[in-house]
């Protein structure tokens, strides 16, 4: 067995060790692979998304291990190169011999030598350990200078930002993100940055970075005149390669620097390869992950016998930052000879779009979009193709719509350009069998990666034929958000005329809760009121959430978590007197289980006259708006968390809707309330309050996402106001916000131009209709208090109202009651392990 | 109310109807929970085109007796509730369970008479 070495264990060393053991599968080389930092690989590319909760094992990679031959060193790297012995000394002193070896040492992030450059308080942002340190200063930072506008400065003052710290960012050249951006698309990607709140001082360099009398970083000077009062600094004006062991061994190396590689990704020494960031292509050293793993495959068929070449490198980019789109691909600043330019610079509607062609206007060479970069997944595939049509046809909206159809693609474009996957590939899929968009990325991986593409997958499978269904159930062939417009344009009240007029059937535990929902949502009066009682599902029945043993636990509301000791000893002495089960609840109330069904009025009653009302824990309505103690005690606030948490539940209290909606707001950006891991999440700057949207617990976690910024009292209020009332027209069965935005054609900022531009023209009726809902809301529970016929429902037995059933018993655990197992009956019975439903 | 009383008018060697409640008590797909006279339980419903079903109000899936607090419907046109506990559908008529067919509830059979509803027990597993 040969052995091959790798020195390196970044994005691109892991890919060349995968793509060997893909093509190696007879075992034909060992391999050891030195890695520096303690951890193996990580998704560096996704490093930002540390900030948005991401953990270090979020971001890793596969586990090489599993691999057999293959060795991972970790926390050791290369020291020196014998190639005449071919022999690598290793940091920890270790000797290691190879019949191949490969580099893949990446770069390192290059900080220019200004004076005070190496204070306490300047960072990198290459790794995790930087960013730990990143945050780590961000604790008692309030201003921040970035020096360096590209992609990655643009990262970094977003963590900044989302770490609640001023960001300033320092951009030699005179636009944003000039490798990537042409001018045009820079003025407008400046104005758009600039909104989000970040300063930006372009065509200026940093002079010099100045201590404080504690030694720490107190001030930056940016070129001639410009002083920024700033705690921390973050470096990411780009990267040098790291090819001091090439050097030191002798290799050739490029002339800016990087070891020389040829199109074999060979070095001078055959028996050496480069690949990545610290090898050099022709002369280009590229800076990211998509040449790197091209080369990497390159690399690794060489070695196992094929005959590959790297030629080019695809640099096209695309990000979302901040909410604002970029997108820059092919020839983006038109250097080929004789290149034309399409631009359409629609400033007032914040997009720019410029498309290079070729002289002859026949061949679409590159671009760069800002604003709106949906057109993208369409254009990108056509570059070196010939044009469908008239290229300002192509990014002019109302035009053709935008973009091309993806079925004008031939069979060999890339859809997906992040896995690779051609229109021919997800063609023969469709035509395999795969019906739907699911199933679609489960087998071909499109779409999984960036999900820029998802559309055109909805578009391809729509072109097949295939037709998707948007059916509630076997009783009604429409979509939810179907059924709110007919319920809306027709004004049917009650479930029997909708299923008549519009379904068939007599509905079923799909149909009924679901309709139950949307007339409650449109203001339908009490939902135990009639025919509507026997639409609602399990907890919504008996305004309760059933337990296992089919007892039910009480949920007062208490708004924002803020409690008067008066209410929690009426608390404590219900719980005492009906021998219920408590606990504290993760979103700060109390939860008292164990109550049967026909104690509920009685318990309601004692709850009622001490001030509570329902807490909608058995809706799929709002729950709660979690608060930290904000301004009003905490030292650290900067506004009242607690006063805007309680003003929010008090005001969607009692809000039907698709799902379970839940909100924080916190004081600061320390984010005690957990607010971005709710649906709706208000953070408070000090300039006002940062919504997020999306967010949430539960079987798949998501962090909100940042809608708006500093948004002063009634902006945040009216936002979340239409942002609710349209998830709750539009939004499927049982669907949270986070896959709403993520179904709704153009995501979140479709949203966002719905809610804050109000695109659609609804905004008013949005608002008017949440009005509606307010100045209506009653306590559900005082309602069925005072009416007897919907407090006879609550018996355990129509023929004995007042026989606990004999089925439920209780045993004690740690001093409280909890269900015991129930009595057989000699009935038949299953177990089946307890479902939170 | 009076639980037990047996009213035997009519009743077979293995079949004694009870009075389970009065008509006006029992709304179409709004189940009610019946005590039994040995201590089990059924689960009365009027369906939507006022039929009348009892079964078992035991769940045979969490055993909790909460079959009468479940969502009435059809499946296919075949009248069902479904369990509020981790909503397996039953037939009404049969019993049997459309998730796991291996799997029937105990019907029994039901009656309206001069605005009493009654159910025959003693005869489990019968249909109505």
């Amino acid at each position: 067995m040969r052995q091959l070495l790798v020195i390196g264990n970044g994005m691109v060393g892991h890919r060349l060790v995968e793509a060997v053991r893909d093509r190696d599968p007879d075992g034909a080389w060992h391999i050891v692979v030195l890695g520096e930092e303690p951890r193996p690989a990580y998704d560096r590319v996704a490093l930002s998304s540390y900030f948005d909760g991401a953990s270090a094992d979020d971001l890793s990679l596969s586990d090489l291990s599993v691999h057999p031959n293959v060795q991972l060193r970790l926390g050791e790297g290369a020291a020196s190169i014998d190639r005449d012995a071919r022999r690598v000394t290793t940091t920890t002193g270790a000797v290691l011999t190879y019949d191949a070896l490969v580099l893949a040492t990446g770069s390192s992030p290059f900080v220019p030598p200004v004076p005070g450059h190496d204070l306490p308080g300047c960072h990198v942002y290459r790794t995790i350990e930087d960013l730990e340190a990143i945050t780590a200063s961000a604790r008692t930072a309030r201003t921040g200078v970035v020096v360096g506008g590209g992609l990655l400065g643009l990262e970094a003052a977003n963590a900044l930002r989302l770490l609640g710290v001023q960001a300033h960012v320092v951009e030699l050249g005179a636009h944003l993100m000039p490798a990537q951006v042409d001018e045009g698309g820079g003025a407008l990607l400046d104005r758009l940055i600039s909104e989000t709140g970040i300063h930006i001082h372009t065509g200026a360099g940093i002079g010099a970075v100045e201590a404080g009398a504690d030694g720490h970083v107190e001030r930056v000077r940016v070129g001639e005149d410009t002083e920024i009062d700033a705690d921390m600094v973050v470096f990411s004006v780009g990267i040098r390669p790291r090819d001091d062991l090439a050097r030191a061994a002798g290799l050739d190396l490029g002339p800016r620097g990087g070891v020389a590689i040829d199109s074999t990704c060979r070095t001078s020494d055959p028996a050496i390869y480069a690949v990545g960031e610290c090898a050099s292509a022709q002369g280009t050293v590229y800076g990211l992950v998509a040449p790197g793993n091209a080369m990497a495959e390159v690399a690794a068929d060489q070695l196992t016998g094929g005959d590959a070449e790297f030629t080019s490198a695809d640099t096209s980019t695309k990000l979302k930052l901040i909410g604002v789109d970029v997108a820059s691909f092919g020839d983006a600043h038109a250097r080929t000879p004789n290149a034309l330019e399409v631009a359409l610079n629609d400033a007032p509607g914040r997009r720019y779009a410029k498309l290079v062609v070729s002289d002859d206007a026949t061949t679409l060479l590159g671009g760069v979009l800002v604003g709106d970069a949906s057109a993208y997944a369409s254009l990108r595939p056509l570059v070196g193709r010939e044009l469908p049509g008239d290229p300002l046809d192509l990014i002019a909206p109302g035009r053709s719509g935008g973009g091309v159809g993806v079925g004008a693609l031939p069979d060999d474009a890339q859809v997906c350009s992040c896995n690779a996957v051609t229109k021919g590939t997800l063609v023969s899929a469709i035509e395999g069998g795969a019906c739907d968009v699911a199933t679609l990325k489960g087998c071909t991986n499109a779409g999984t990666s960036c999900g820029s593409c998802v559309p055109m997958l909805k578009t391809l499978l729509a072109e097949s034929g295939v037709e998707q269904s948007n059916a509630l159930c076997e009783h009604f062939a429409h979509s939810r958000a179907e059924l709110v417009q007919i319920v809306m344009a027709t004004g049917i009240t009650t479930f029997s005329e909708l299923i008549a007029a519009h379904g068939s059937g007599r509905g079923c535990d799909i149909c009924k809760p679901a309709v139950a929902s949307i007339l409650a949502s449109l203001g339908g009066g009490h939902i135990l009121e009639g025919e509507q009682a026997g639409l609602q599902d399990t907890n919504d029945r008996f305004l309760a959430n059933m337990q296992r043993n089919g007892t039910y636990s009480v949920v007062p509301r208490v708004p924002g978590g803020e409690i008067t000791p008066e209410k929690l000893v009426t608390l404590g002495e219900v719980a005492r007197e009906f021998n219920l089960y408590s606990k504290i609840t993760g979103a700060q109330r109390i939860d008292l289980l164990g109550a049967r069904v026909e104690q509920l009025p009685a318990i309601w009653r004692r709850l009622v006259d001490a001030g509570f009302e329902s807490g909608h824990a058995y809706g799929k309505a709002l729950r709660t708006v979690k608060s930290c103690v904000g301004t009003t005690w905490c030292r650290y606030g900067v506004q009242d968390s607690v006063g805007m948490a309680v003003e929010l539940e008090l005001r969607y209290r009692g809000l039907r809707s698709p799902h379970k909606i839940k909100a924080g707001v916190s004081g600061c950006a320390r984010e005690c309330a957990e607010a971005r891991s709710k649906d709706v999440g208000v953070i408070a700057t000090e300039h006002g309050w940062n919504l997020y949207v999306g967010g949430n617990g539960g079987f798949r976690p998501r962090h909100a996402e940042l809608f708006a910024s500093d948004l002063d009292h009634d902006t945040l209020v009216r936002y979340i106001d239409r942002f609710l009332m349209f998830y709750i027209r539009t939004a499927d069965r049982l669907q949270r916000t986070a896959g709403w935005i993520e179904s709704m054609e153009g995501g979140l900022d479709h949203i966002r131009s719905v809610v804050i531009e109000d695109s659609l023209g609804i905004g008013a009726d949005l608002e008017a209709a949440m009005e509606r809902h307010v100045s209506t809301y009653t306590d559900e529970w005082r309602g069925v208090l005072e009416d007897p016929d919907k407090l006879e429902r609550f018996v355990s037995f129509a023929n004995a109202p007042d026989t606990p059933d004999p089925t439920i018993t209780f045993d004690v655990e740690r001093d409280q009651p909890v269900p015991g197992e129930p009595v057989s009956l000699g009935m038949p019975t299953r177990h089946q392990d307890h479902v939170e439903v | 109310m009076s639980v037990l009383t047996l009213d035997t008018t009519d009743a077979t060697a293995t079949q004694v109807w009870i009075p389970a409640c009065a008509s006006a008590s029992l709304a179409p797909e709004r189940g009610v929970a019946i005590l039994l006279p040995d201590g089990s339980q059924a689960a009365l419903f009027r369906t939507f085109d006022g039929n009348l079903y009892a079964i078992d109000n035991i769940d045979p899936f969490s055993n909790a007796a909460v079959m009468a607090r479940g969502i009435v419907g059809d499946r296919g046109g075949e009248p069902t509730v479904a369990s509020p506990m981790l909503k397996q559908v039953f037939s009404l008529r049969s019993g049997v369970c459309f998730d796991d067919t291996t799997v029937r509830q105990t019907t029994y059979p039901v009656r309206e008479r001069d605005g009493v509803i009654e159910i025959a027990t003693g005869s489990k597993g019968g249909t109505s």
